[in-house]
């Protein structure tokens, strides 16, 4: 089967759908709040909290987010799906995120997508068959001096030649 | 960790050994470990560390604003504006609320390494910065937003936060001053419209992160309606040592290179031997910086280079003999921006450049505007056709428009200028290139980046 990223078109939960915060993450989502003066500037930490948990963000964690901050749901879709680090769909194990911006453009950002996409057997956006590896382009990771770069999970690599691909992918089992 | 994997591992670096580098000609890293270890608390406050911050606490908040005039340190993230004076149009006194000092810690500048680099090795030197800064601005609170890929920046820098708290230098009554103020750290989630100052507020105040009209200027009006401070990363680490040192101090600094005082982080990325970052005196030339990257790989020559990431304009090799400072690099139509120069060499082609710069420009529109949504992508559609010789008489006419359309003023922000910039120069310098995408129609498409036209 093709690995996929076009989804059906979806409306926002409000139900929970069976799912529910973790304790640890609702407390955590609650000590957020007194960095702000309002509650909705806790709402990105809470999608990343969550997100750290299940790997991505699920629908039900919608409306759990939003009764926790006390906000309506179409408040958290609208900020979860307006940043790219936020996934409201399901990721691989792993995410790569591949700087395809212009320093590593100009440095070999075309044969390090193209050495990936031979590895993985997959394009940008996509996750492989074995929900190892999420493919994903990234803008400039400040590591232009260490062009072309890459980041898997929360390290980040530069320069990286497609040779070098097998030793480092072996890391992320 | 396998050996090879681990050198595979990216370091944030300078290019300056700890002997090079000294407390008087190089503020901004003479403290750093040559092995780039964190410079800690104890390090820092070994060397100089917060006795700015400290005499400081001691006098008048407006004493710092005019020491910040005086020495005239310039935005560090791109536009040039003089700290000292945003400063002082911060609303302040009577009855207004105290605001917020918000440090821009986003870094997505495509071609942009530095302000990472301080924060990895150097946390403390942001922070007393931050806090002079606060005094300043009477801000009761202060926030570092910091893009979400910065890892390593959101360890050290939490740390230092903690180890600054518990010598007393955030929270109540800093140094039995009497001035209340904290710093948290805030870490993103993507995007790079977070970088813009106004969409920076709306992202912190946890909503998607649309720019805002101006006036009301962040000053007047930021984060939850307080009056707003918003600084680069280096912008704010040049402060404790201006406070230290004085103004004259920090003038001479550049010499007789530039009116405008201090040292910059310089650098370069891009196909040459040693792409990497240096602290050079403000007006330093491309020549001499491109010298210390050791030239061009593999003995190709310099085709264009852009002086300060993806959203400036492309200057050529006679260029390089300019000082890079704001109002030098201003007057050749592009701009200063952040100071990391990027380097394009012969064998590569514009149109090609062009295109992935475009397209990051498309895709990171954050969409309110209609030429920059819309206009954006129909750049990167006409780029492609050209790219592989496919384009059609008038191309390069709406490719100038689009541009146009984009420029300064007819936007909600400088993300579309920042877009047209970087077209509007290239096609300003290297025209025939583009030309050759009409010229040979039907060719085949050709890998990137190989040059357009006859090979
Ligand atoms: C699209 C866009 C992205 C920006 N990104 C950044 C950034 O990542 N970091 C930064 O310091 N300034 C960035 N800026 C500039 C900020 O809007 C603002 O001018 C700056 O933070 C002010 O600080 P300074 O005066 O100390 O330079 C960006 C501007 C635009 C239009
Ligand atoms: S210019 Fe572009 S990025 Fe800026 S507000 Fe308009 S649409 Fe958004
Ligand atoms: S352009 Fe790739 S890390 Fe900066």
């Amino acid at each position: 089967m093709n690995p996929s990223n076009s989804m059906p078109p979806r409306t926002i939960a409000t139900d929970g759908d069976g799912f529910s915060l973790h304790p640890d993450d609702l407390e955590a989502i609650r000590g957020e709040l007194h960095h702000f003066e309002q509650p909705q500037a806790a709402c990105v930490e809470a999608l990343k909290i969550v997100q750290r948990r299940e790997g991505w963000v699920p629908d039900g964690a919608i409306p759990a987010i939003a009764d926790a901050l006390g906000l309506g749901p179409a408040t958290i879709e609208g900020v979860a799906t307006f940043y790219s680090l936020i996934f409201r769909q399901p990721v691989g194990r792993h995410v790569i995120l591949v700087c395809d911006s212009s320093s590593c453009f100009l440095t070999g950002f075309d044969e390090l997508r193209q050495g990936l996409v031979d590895q993985l057997g997959v394009e940008f956006g996509q996750t492989t068959e074995d929900g190892r590896f999420t493919l994903l382009p990234v803008c400039c990771l400040g590591a232009c001096d260490g062009g072309p770069a890459l980041m898997i999970d929360q390290d980040t690599y530069g320069p990286v030649l497609p040779k070098d691909l097998n030793d480092l992918l072996e890391a992320y089992p | 960790m396998s050996d090879r994997r681990k050198a595979l591992r990216y370091r944030s670096r300078i290019l300056q050994s700890e002997d090079e580098r000294r407390p008087e000609t190089h503020p901004l890293t003479w403290r750093l470990h040559d092995d780039g270890r964190v410079v800690n608390l104890e390090d820092y406050r070994a060397q100089e560390g917060y006795e700015a911050l400290e005499a400081v606490l001691k006098g008048d908040p407006k004493a710092v604003i005019a020491a910040m005039k005086e020495a005239n340190v310039r935005g560090r993230g791109g536009a040039g504006f003089s700290a000292g004076l945003k400063w002082s149009l911060t609303l302040q006194g009577g009855d207004m609320p105290r605001g917020y000092l918000v440090c821009n810690a986003d870094e997505m500048e495509p071609g942009t390494f530095k302000d990472r680099l301080v924060m990895e090795q150097q946390p403390h030197l942001l922070i007393e910065g931050m806090i002079i800064g606060a005094y300043a601005n009477n801000s009761k609170m202060g926030y570092i937003f910091l893009r979400g890929e910065y890892v390593e920046c959101a360890h050290v820098l939490n740390q230092a936060l903690a180890e600054a708290r518990e010598a007393g230098w955030l929270g109540t009554d800093i140094a039995g001053s009497g001035f209340d103020f904290d710093i948290v750290l805030h870490s993103g989630a993507g995007r790079y419209i977070c970088g813009e100052e106004t969409a920076l507020i709306s992202s912190l105040e946890g909503k998607r992160a649309n720019p805002r009209a101006k006036p009301p200027f962040p000053g007047q009006s930021g984060a939850w309606g307080k009056p707003t401070v918003v600084n680069n990363v280096e912008t704010l680490c040049n402060v404790p040592a201006v406070m230290l040192k004085g103004s004259d101090w920090y003038q001479q600094l550049s010499g007789d290179r530039t009116d405008d005082g201090g040292t910059k982080l310089y650098g370069v990325s891009g196909p040459v031997q040693r792409p990497g970052l240096w602290e050079l005196p403000m007006g330093t030339t491309g020549q001499e910086i491109l010298e210390l990257a050791g030239g061009v790989r593999n003995g190709r020559k310099l085709k264009a280079w852009l002086p300060g990431g993806a959203s400036t304009g492309f200057l050529i090799p006679e260029h390089l003999e300019l000082p890079l400072d704001f109002d030098t690099v201003g007057k050749e139509g592009s701009r200063l921006g952040t100071g990391l120069l990027t380097v394009v060499t012969e064998d590569q082609s514009m149109v090609s450049v062009m295109r992935n710069l475009e397209q990051f420009f498309a895709r990171e529109s954050c969409g309110w505007c209609t030429p920059c949504r819309d206009g954006l992508p129909w750049v990167v559609k006409l780029l492609q056709a050209l790219e592989c010789g496919e384009g059609e008489e008038g191309d390069i006419e709406m490719l100038a428009k689009l541009a146009k359309d984009n420029g300064p003023g007819l936007t909600f922000c400088a993300h579309a200028p920042g877009a047209a910039m970087p077209l509007e120069t290239a096609l300003k310098h290297f025209r025939h290139e583009f030309e050759q995408g009409i010229r040979h129609p039907r060719r085949a498409a050709h890998a990137d980046p190989i040059p357009v036209g006859e090979i």
